[in-house]
């Protein structure tokens, strides 16, 4: 990596990280009537459930959330009711269309890339044990948010 | 009134929205996207829908674009409901005839307020 690209990518993660969090922040204070912050960066248990969202245009990638399957099952029920939010389908719909509304907002906050920029239908897969690569070459955003003690994970990975 | 939306759970926390910001409504209606939606409207009467704009086999730009064109559809007030909040969705969106547009995350107050003068003008 050059010293130029380097910088782009510190100067990206200073800036664009705090925006993802505020992202992810406002959609589950909004719509998932709970509070979410970051923490401190923990690995993924490689269970549960992964969504993603792909972004095409000005601004292309792949942005991601995973969670554990209990977790996945408190999110959806916290955004949906418990009667509701009682088969595997609407927890991977709940988590598919967080992550859309996590890529939307965040794309929606940036000042010029995420104008010009497409998002995908989510897409949502779980397991007992599995692990996801995307194929894009640029840099990757990641954090942590804690909800109800448990991680979750977002990640924005770039193409270059 | 019609939710267009190809997420169940979207579809829910719609109509709850509906209900917490106080609008109410007779009957709710659902389709899983634009062509289920048309194909609802050609069943049904409908006085409003609100429409996701990303969505597979028909999406909601094309719908409404759909709708302008039928005769018993063009009456018929659309609200979009969506993650794409760039300027140019919204021109093409108020553009192709839709009346209002929510960006989700939404409050049941942006519902109200994105809503309610559409439904003042049905009524």
């Amino acid at each position: 990596m050059s010293t130029d690209t380097t910088l782009i990518a510190r100067s990206r993660e200073e800036t664009w990280l705090p925006i993802l969090e505020l992202a992810t922040e406002e959609v589950f204070e909004i719509m998932v009537g709970t509070r979410v912050k970051p923490m401190e960066k923990t690995e993924s248990a490689g269970a549960g459930f992964t969504a993603m969202v792909g972004l095409a245009g000005a601004l292309c990638g792949i942005l991601t959330f995973s969670c554990d399957g209990k977790t996945a099952r408190e999110v959806a029920k916290s955004m949906l009711g418990a009667e509701i939010a009682d088969s595997e389908e609407q927890v991977s719909d709940a988590l598919g269309e967080i992550c859309n509304m996590i890529a939307g907002n965040f794309k929606n906050k940036l000042s010029t890339a995420g104008k010009s920029c497409l998002l995908s239908v989510p897409t949502v897969i779980k397991g007992e044990e599995y692990s996801f690569r995307a194929l894009a070459d640029g840099e990757m955003l990641e954090t942590v948010m804690e909800f109800k003690g448990a991680p979750l994970f977002v990640s924005l990975q770039l193409h270059s | 009134m019609l939710i267009v939306d190809d997420s169940s759970v979207m579809r829910k926390i719609v109509q709850r929205s509906i209900r917490q910001a106080g609008i109410e409504v007779e009957t709710v209606l659902e389709a899983g996207n634009g062509a289920e939606a048309l194909m609802v409207i050609g069943k049904e009467p409908v006085d409003l829908v609100l429409c996701d704009i990303n969505m597979p086999v028909m999406d909601g730009l094309e719908f409404v674009k759909t709708l302008a064109t039928m005769e018993t559809g063009k009456k018929i007030p659309v609200v979009m409901i969506t993650t794409e909040g760039s300027e140019s969705h919204v021109v093409e969106a108020l553009s192709a005839g839709a009346k209002g547009y929510i960006r989700k995350p939404f409050t049941p107050d942006q519902v109200k307020e994105h809503v309610l003068p559409v439904v003042g003008k049905i009524s």
